[in-house]
């Protein structure tokens, strides 16, 4: 045997030795517990560290949450946004006394836009740093991620961005919308306002994918039509082909779940081949005031989306709200929907542990049903069996200031159907 | 392998593996089960990096294309997993996109052994594929990585367009059980670590032979002089066929195992990025050796888990200098320190790996 070969076997043993012994020292604090728990019971269940976690969570002089969001990578343009909204938020609870008599102490992780990291650092969150609660996730993939580890151990997350439906998972509230509460009330009004012929556009994952599919069986049962239906690869920035499509397919209207990047190639290529919001206009699900920013106002100008909150709503709170996201990050940031969803999510989770009079997990849940709060976006109530909230909808035009002008709202808030039960026509949509 | 006289050093390295293989094994006992969980996640990734350095260290060819034939491994135990998981109702995703009756190619994922055979063969089978019309045409070199890129988009692509019957971008998740054992307990996980912990020494184990044996040799034979070893009567691509074929079933091996930890396979995990970061841990660590490889995999990201956790902000900085450092300091890897360092040698041997871009022919 030569050197090398046994310079690799010592740097092994070395190497090894630390790792394990850094493993080994690095989580003192539970490591004894866990481990008697695993050896004097053979059969531990998943349950037994999530118990541990609800009374680990609120034993010192502060509770630790969780802040789980995309830091670095394609999404952290976004979610750095909503994450800033949750420690603000956590900030002015802190600053009012706190929960229980107790600080919150944010535990914050990156999601590296990537699901197995998210996978991995929630499962740290809640097995080693026993947070009382995770708020985070941007991406459906990474709330899908993220779902069997809280639902293995317990935890409690709180998701903040309108998705596709579909879940109601016991171990996760959604703050954003369902598509009950965004996308089936903007084709309606789509379909008494602006037309019924029906251009799909979106960016190809399931979003989009499984929005088109609710999209197009509402259309076949409202009187509608979808005269096309294209797919882009996620920053596909070519849109001349998708264009000529739909100047020949000439429909009236355009359901845009484009996403990211490719949102500023198309609505720059639309307007190059002189088509304006006149003509055909477009109801984007994912354009909000932080995108109009990065996108460009002169080429959305009159387009429109739907949301349940614009930084323009009209409330007491939100002025408030506004006022102390400019405080805090800067006079030129915008305020949306899913940072408005984030900044609530920590609210109501708050409320729902003073109520409880614990951060355990059931309790928590137990307390929140039903749990209302005046939101900068109106207000909203948690409904206790799904876990999501009621919201009020709103459709808005981008105005020249970059911002949206409501053109109609739900006049109450819309209760939450995540699996469209209500809807005699989402019936073969499965779920 | 022969039987090789017992000298002391030789006697060193036995202690070292076996401490080594010890402290690996035991590990269930001084680690909380989220750091297992994690180390068993290196473990897997480990394995990848052993194929990517029989391949790249070892032959000279390199792959940006693993993070495929991981993914495929991780898919066959995937689409297992959520068959048990789902019962006798469709996949979740299913129902949502419409679909009625389990696609036939579900099918005979509802057995466990053909779900693990398949994540090993199916990538040693595409490899194998591939590496007929490459090799074969003495395609090599930059344009053998470009074509490995190329079958990373052409899949992840097939993956996400195909949502009804892959999941598309969510992936494949939501598992509950093995054997109809639940995956969140203690002891499941336990019983996977150990599973992945032997799977990793078994890999170790089959490359070392493969690099010591006269296989071994033609490979690096190939990776120095290509034509030489032609002109000497052996035909590299059925070598560089094989070992690329290899190469992709441990990592269809590493994929079955990262499923049964991470419980999540999606096509981002496959994409072209993991694929380059594979190949950064082979560079890393040391390529051309196995345990630089298998060291590097375990140590990068264990870095980057522990950056990540406590400088959530600045972690990729630190990730980035230490790819700087370790690139411009030390060109053979993290091991490559260690051979530096004069160690007193008796015995010399005839072959060991050269350095790369030596002839050793």
């Amino acid at each position: 045997m030569n050197r090398r070969t046994w310079v690799s076997a010592v740097l092994l043993l070395l190497v090894v030795s630390v790792v394990l012994a850094g493993c080994g020292s690095g989580n003192n604090g539970n490591t004894g517990e866990n481990n008697t728990g695993n050896n004097t019971s053979g059969a531990a269940s998943g349950n037994e560290p999530a118990e541990e976690t609800s009374a680990e969570a609120d034993s010192g002089d502060t509770i630790k949450v969780g802040v789980l969001h995309s830091l670095s990578g394609t999404m952290a343009i976004s979610e750095v946004s909503v994450q800033e909204a949750e420690l603000m938020a956590i900030e002015e609870i802190n600053a009012a006394g706190g929960v229980l008599g107790k600080q919150l102490e944010p535990v914050v992780e990156d999601g590296a836009s990537d699901q197995p990291t998210f996978a991995e650092k929630a499962r740290k969150l809640l097995s080693e740093d026993q947070v009382a609660t995770v708020f985070g996730g941007w991406t459906s993939s990474s709330r899908k991620a993220m779902l069997p580890v809280f639902e293995e151990l317990n935890g409690l997350l709180w998701y903040p961005v309108q998705y596709e439906g579909l879940e109601a998972s016991p171990n996760i509230f959604y703050t954003g919308a369902t598509t009950n509460q965004q996308i089936v009330p903007a084709v309606t009004w789509l379909l008494e306002n602006k037309g019924t012929k029906f251009f799909l556009l979106g960016s190809d994952y399931v979003f989009p994918r499984t929005a088109n599919q609710i999209i197009t069986a509402q259309l076949g049962a409202e009187g509608g039509e979808v005269v096309g239906e294209e797919y882009t690869p996620m920053g596909h920035t070519d849109y001349s082909t998708i264009i000529s499509k739909i100047q020949q397919a000439k429909p009236d209207v355009i359901f845009n779940t484009l996403n990211g990047d490719s949102n500023v190639a198309f609505f720059k290529q639309f307007k190059d081949a002189g088509i304006t919001a006149a003509d055909i206009p477009v109801l984007s699900v994912s354009v909000a005031e932080e995108e109009i920013r990065g996108i460009g106002v002169d080429v959305l100008e009159g387009h429109y989306a739907a949301w349940n909150y614009y930084q323009t709503t009209d409330t007491p709170e939100n002025e408030e709200f506004v006022a102390s996201y400019k405080a805090a990050y800067g006079d030129d940031r915008v305020t949306a929907d899913p940072i408005e969803a984030g900044y609530i999510a920590v609210y109501l989770w708050a409320a729902a542990v003073e109520a409880a009079g614990t951060t355990d997990v059931d309790a928590v849940k137990e307390a929140a049903k039903g749990l209302e709060f005046d939101a900068p976006g109106g207000k909203v109530t948690i409904d206790g069996d799904n876990q999501h909230i009621y919201k009020t909808v709103r459709i808005g035009e981008v105005q020249a200031d970059g911002q949206f002008a409501e053109v109609w709202a739900t006049p109450e808030p819309v209760k939450p159907d995540p699996y469209l039960d209500g809807y005699d026509w989402a019936a073969g949509l499965g779920g | 392998m022969q039987l090789k006289r017992l000298t002391p050093q030789r006697l060193y390295i036995l202690i070292g593996y076996a401490v080594a293989a010890t402290a690996l094994f035991c590990a269930p006992l001084y680690l909380s089960d989220f750091r297992l969980n994690l180390l068993a996640k290196f473990l897997a990734f480990a394995i990848v990096a052993l194929g990517l350095d029989l391949i790249w260290g070892y032959t000279g060819i390199l792959s940006l294309g693993h993070g495929v034939f991981f993914g495929l491994g991780a898919y066959a135990m995937g689409m297992y997993l959520k068959l048990e998981a789902s019962g006798t109702s469709l996949p979740d995703f299913m129902g949502w996109s419409g679909i009625k009756a389990l696609p036939w190619f579900w099918k005979p994922f509802e057995s466990f052994a053909f779900a693990a055979a398949a994540g090993i063969l199916l990538p040693a089978l595409l490899a194998l594929g591939l590496g007929y019309f490459t090799f074969r045409n003495r395609i090599k070199g930059v344009y053998f990585t470009i074509l490995t890129q190329a079958l990373v988009i052409i899949t992840t692509t097939l993956i996400i367009g195909q949502q009804a019957f892959t999941g598309g971008t969510n992936g494949l998740t939501g598992f509950r059980t093995i054997f109809g054992e639940s995956l969140g307990s203690a002891d499941t996980k336990r019983m996977l670590y150990w599973v992945t912990a032997a799977a990793l020494l078994g890999a170790f184990v089959l490359c070392r032979f493969l690099v010591k044996s006269r296989f071994g040799r033609v490979l690096r034979a190939i990776r120095d002089g290509e034509n030489r070893a032609r002109f000497i009567g052996y035909n590299p691509a059925i070598y560089q066929m094989l070992v690329f074929s290899i190469s992709a079933g441990l990592a269809g091996l590493a994929g079955m195992l990262f499923v049964f930890h991470v419980g999540i396979i999606s096509p981002s995990t496959m994409a072209i990025v993991p694929s380059i970061e594979m190949v950064l841990w082979v560079a890393i660590g040391g390529r051309g050796t196995l345990i630089g490889a298998a060291l590097g995999a375990i140590l990068l990201n264990y870095a980057k888990s522990e950056f990540s956790a406590s400088y959530p902000d600045a972690w990729l900085f630190f990730l980035g200098a230490l790819f700087v450092v370790v690139v411009v300091f030390l060109p053979k890897g993290a091991v490559g320190l260690f051979g530096k360092l004069k160690i007193p040698q008796r015995r010399q041997s005839k072959h060991e790996q050269e350095p790369i871009g030596h002839s050793a022919v």
